[in-house]
């Protein structure tokens, strides 16, 4: 953003529990990671949220367009069967 | 007769000089917490902005467990409360360095850094108090203490190595601070007590540590040790410098307007 006169943005992943993925949580801005790390972590995990954080500079991500919406997501609409519902799930596995 | 003064802590018993112990550390706390607590809303950044408060938050939990034992210990029936509004200038006996005002973010770091410091060696040892209340309260602060410690340090390096007037205003706050470290280390009967008591630390050691870890941490921003070698002492006798008074009042305002209001 060019009107943005602060620090660089950094994307915000924490993981809430063991063996499950980090999940987005928002962004901060912070003149380098260590320092990203830290404000994630003074912003984003003071009521618990976390037990680990990834930060990413916001301009490494790469993101579709919206006008690929329809050529990237829409034909999968009608193909039910890539979904794995035949499946059972075993007992006792979580976060599936 | 004040607390403080020095025929009164040779007369005090081994109770009153836990207690009186247990005020330094608790007052420490508090008035650091207070001061951090000014930077609400005026941080250099929102993330920093909250980092700060967090820090400050810790300080007075920190405090708050603290005066509650203190109270305890004294059983006069005083609260931690009463403790912390209640007392006048001549007896708070947190160290001079915690009542300087936050000047600019470049003075509120080193402030921070070289209390962190030693508050990290300090509460090391106390986790290992034979004071079972005092090992638990320290074990949980030396948690928060570590980060305190981890952010402050890495600020030292960032603003000591950034451009050429962070460097500027970091040197000169170390320069206006290196004054009132020597206090942190003193002893006087009440430390000999309890040191002898396995209650408290010899703070000769965390001196030692103490510098070393500064020491490192300036090099590294590519600061001066600074070369003065006045000390500025008097917060063990309830000597603080002009500051601590106006602090006093906006902490106390409210607790002494509105005595034992409840809400």
């Amino acid at each position: 953003m060019s009107n943005d006169s602060q620090w660089p943005v950094w994307e915000v992943f924490l993981q809430a529990n063991p063996g499950i993925s980090h999940k987005h949580v928002g962004n901060v801005h912070a003149p380098d990671a260590e320092m990203a790390i830290q404000n994630a972590r003074d912003v984003y995990t003071r009521r618990s949220e976390g037990i680990s954080i990834w930060v990413v500079p916001a301009n490494a991500i790469s993101a579709s367009s919206p006008e690929d919406q329809g050529a990237f997501f829409e034909p999968s609409n009608d193909k039910p069967y890539r979904h794995p519902t035949f499946y059972k799930i075993p007992e006792g596995v979580k976060y599936l | 007769m004040l607390q403080g003064d020095v025929f009164t802590k040779l007369t005090m018993n081994s109770t009153e000089k836990k207690f009186e112990y247990l005020l330094r550390l608790g007052d420490s706390s508090l008035i650091i917490g207070h001061r951090l607590s000014e930077w609400c809303g005026h941080g250099p950044i929102l993330e920093e902005d909250i980092a700060l408060i967090n820090i400050a938050l810790d300080f007075v939990g920190n405090a708050t467990s603290i005066l509650e034992y203190a109270a305890t210990v004294e059983g006069k029936g005083r609260t931690a409360d009463d403790l912390a509004y209640l007392r006048d200038e001549r007896e708070y006996r947190n160290l001079l360095i915690t009542e300087q005002p936050n000047g600019d973010y470049a003075f509120t770091i080193a402030r921070q850094f070289l209390f962190d410091t030693y508050m990290f060696f300090l509460y090391e040892e106390l986790k290992s108090s034979k004071d079972e209340t005092l090992a638990a309260i320290a074990v949980k602060s030396h948690k928060e203490i570590t980060y305190h410690l981890r952010h402050t340090s890495e600020w030292m390096l960032r603003l000591g190595d950034g451009t050429a007037e962070s460097h500027e205003r970091l040197q000169n706050a170390v320069n206006e601070l290196w004054m009132f470290t020597a206090e942190m280390f003193d002893m006087d009967e009440v430390d000999a007590v309890l040191i002898k008591e396995g209650i408290v630390p010899d703070l000769t050691a965390i001196k030692e540590k103490w510098e070393k870890k500064v020491k490192e941490v300036l090099a590294e921003a590519t600061l001066e040790i600074p070369t003065t070698t006045f000390k500025q002492k008097g917060s063990r006798e309830g000597k603080h410098s002009e500051h601590l008074g106006f602090l006093l009042a906006e902490m106390q305002y409210v607790h002494r307007a509105h005595p034992d209001a409840k809400w």
